[in-house]
């Protein structure tokens, strides 16, 4: 599927159902469905073999969910009460386009769905005092308005649980950038289903995790089941490198490579890991830097210390502005993330 | 003892980092156990077998890591920005002697504060002495880890300081014990585990792979017997600790009394330990599988978490007795 695609999509922690769906399909028309299944918590995981005895088993892992809101009550007025689920900022959330529910296809004779187009509201800048315009109005103090005239007619359209995504299409711009939503982490799920094709020397085990963004809760299960030797993490994170941070707090910079970690808050790379994928990417020409902060978690905490554990590495895309409306990332960091994980996984 | 200690101190291993010390802890223990292996997390698992087939499995966990300064940056004169790996005191840190995996030496040093800045770990930097970053970058890499050098002497007839002391006596009292341990009836599993001092990591991989029917942690633990600290209330010489509870378990109670009482059949002095921070592997070996019951050992030390961690030898050596004597039932 198209990476632009991908990050259209509508998907929040808990709610997948639509990425997973899509990608369910694509990994059984790949790997033919016997080799891959929907487990409990809603993690896709595909596997597959390779010819070679004894070969390591490897997970890969991408998460499937994005940072969103969702509905818990309404007002008189009919503007819906929102909570986010995952972490944002609140300033990045005000007048930003949403849509409210999801756009589910005709599918198995229901019909299809449509998503209610929203805004986030908050006092106009007509009333807000001069103390107002430097306050950061709280998520408890923001709203989604629907439309609604009342609030039957807001719950009606939107019960408490529904999910709510930024509107945000996907556009390429500038010389091979891309702006969209959800980057963090449909990139990875994008690599992810390319490396369905690739022709592994490792016991290989895709694993689509859910529920990533309130704490890796679906890798938990994923790791479980697969008990991997090795996990290598697919990911979107931070770049800090527009405007004027100083040199050694960029974290990650734009169109340098995939960011290979060498510790997060989540988990710390394996050493022996952390070179192995450093020689690759040298070895094979694969543009790659190191992360150069000690910041964020992610799949690789519970994915090395499920069952007697594994050996893992985050392998990550650049991401500005991560976790909101708006994330521009760059397709060559892209390929880099794709090149370098198959590099391993054919090694 | 205090021979053994120093090996075990001098020995580089840092949170994540611990292959060469397990390398010298399995060079020590190898002939002295049935079986020696190493799992996904760099935990070294050695196994005692029980003489009877029926009898249960005892974890025994101390672990090899040792807080430090992980390279995240280098600036552009050459002087290395750091992350924390673990609980570092920033107040301890300052001017600091550090090393590397690979000998290479450095200066901790804290940049001189703006007027309203509050001392954190952006503000701190190591000189190893390069005039610029490419020649800083020759010595050593982004993600290699400095701890505090090693230091290890006597202070006074009984007690010992170093750097890596927490966990490193524990790990020596663990050694010893296994060198001397006769057979006895239950199979005993000596875990060196591994990033204890980011979450107790390695022990819940190693425990998930021994399926153990008793926990044990040995670890240090802090002090009550100096100015202005009261808790634990526990001294060093007095005895070893036999936790009651720490914030990230609580001992199994006919577990702590068995401890207690194999201390007193050994004819060592204990110490009853309530801990109202911290936490040991007995956390995570505590919610593995289906639960196991656990319990602590402390080794009560001064100045945790700082270049010079002191404890007492009499308190190793009550340790070692006492698990001796519970081991023999």
């Amino acid at each position: 599927m198209e990476l632009s695609r991908l990050c259209e999509m509508q998907g929040i922690s808990g709610r997948e159902e639509l990425v997973r769906m899509a990608i369910f399909r694509e990994c059984a028309e790949v790997l033919g469905e016997e080799n891959v299944k929907i487990d409990r918590v809603g993690n896709v995981i595909a596997h597959k073999a390779c010819a070679k005895a004894d070969a390591p088993r490897v997970m890969v892992a991408a998460h499937m969910d994005e940072v969103g809101l969702m509905v818990i009550n309404a007002a008189d007025d009919g503007l819906l009460q929102v909570r986010n689920i995952g972490g944002i900022d609140p300033r990045v959330l005000v007048s930003k386009r949403v849509k409210v529910g999801y756009d589910v296809p005709a599918r198995d004779g229901k019909p299809a769905q449509e998503a209610l187009s929203g805004v986030i509201g908050a006092m106009a800048i007509h009333l807000q005092s001069a103390a107002d315009r430097k306050n950061v109005l709280p998520i408890e103090n923001l709203y989604v308005d629907i439309g609604a005239k009342d609030k039957d007619e807001a719950l009606a359209k939107a019960p408490e649980g529904t999910p709510v995504t930024f509107d945000t299409p996907s556009s390429p711009i500038g010389d091979g950038c891309l702006l969209c939503k959800a980057g963090d982490d449909r990139v990875g799920c994008y690599n992810l289903l390319r490396l369905l094709h690739a022709e592994v020397t490792c016991d290989t085990w895709f694993a689509f995790t859910c529920q990533e963004e309130v704490g890796s809760r679906g890798a938990y299960g994923a790791a479980f089941r697969i008990q991997p030797d090795v996990a290598l993490i697919l990911e979107g994170t931070t770049a800090n490198d527009a405007g004027d941070p100083d040199e050694t707090q960029k974290v990650c910079r734009l169109g340098k490579g995939v960011a290979v970690s060498f510790m997060d808050k989540a988990s710390m790379a394996q050493p022996e890991l952390f070179a192995e994928m450093m020689k690759l990417a040298e070895g094979s020409g694969i543009a790659h830097q190191v992360k150069m902060a000690v910041a964020g978690g992610n799949d690789s905490g519970p994915a090395q210390r499920a069952g007697c554990g594994a050996k893992v590495c985050v392998l990550s895309v650049p991401c500005r502005y991560i976790h909101s409306p708006s994330t521009v990332l760059c397709l060559e960091d892209v390929e880099a993330q794709y090149l370098l994980a198959k590099a391993y996984l054919t090694r | 003892m205090f021979e053994l200690l120093k090996t075990l101190a001098d020995a580089y291993g840092a949170t994540g980092r611990e292959t060469k010390v397990a390398n010298v802890i399995e060079g020590l223990v190898r002939e002295h156990v049935d079986s020696v292996r190493r799992d996904n997390l760099g935990n070294l698992i050695c196994v005692k077998n029980g003489t009877d087939p029926n009898g249960k499995r005892i974890m025994l966990s101390a672990h090899m890591d040792h807080i430090g300064f992980i390279v995240a940056a280098v600036e552009k004169e050459g002087f290395l920005r750091v992350a924390p790996v673990g609980g570092i005191g920033l107040n301890v840190s300052q001017t600091r002697h550090v090393r590397f995996e690979n000998g290479v030496q450095g200066v901790l040093v804290r940049q001189p504060l703006k007027e309203g800045e509050t001392a954190a770990m952006k503000h701190f930097y190591i000189d190893i002495g390069a005039k610029d970053a490419e020649e800083a970058l020759s010595m050593v890499q982004l993600g290699d880890v400095a701890v505090y050098a090693n230091d290890c002497f006597r202070l006074g007839q009984h007690r010992v300081a170093a750097p890596a002391m927490d966990d490193r006596v524990a790990c020596a009292l663990l050694v010893s014990l296994l060198k001397d341990l006769p057979p006895v009836r239950d199979t005993v599993v000596a875990v060196f585990s591994t990033q204890e001092e980011v979450g107790c990591r390695g022990a819940k991989t190693a425990a998930y792979g021994v399926e153990p029917d008793v926990g044990i942690a040995l670890d240090v633990t802090a002090n009550g017997d100096t100015p202005e600290n009261k808790l634990p209330a526990v001294k060093l010489g007095e005895g070893i600790c036999v936790k009651i509870m720490d914030q990230c378990s609580i001992s199994n109670p006919e577990l702590v009394q068995e401890l207690l009482t194999a201390g007193e059949k050994a004819g060592v002095p204990t110490q009853r330990e309530v801990l109202p921070f911290g936490g040991t592997d007995a956390g995570s070996m505590q919610l593995t599988r289906s639960g196991v019951r656990v319990c602590t050992l402390s080794i009560p030390c001064r100045n945790v978490h700082s270049a010079c961690e002191v404890i007492d030898l009499r308190d190793v050596e009550a340790g070692k007795q006492l698990l001796m004597e519970y081991l023999r039932g």
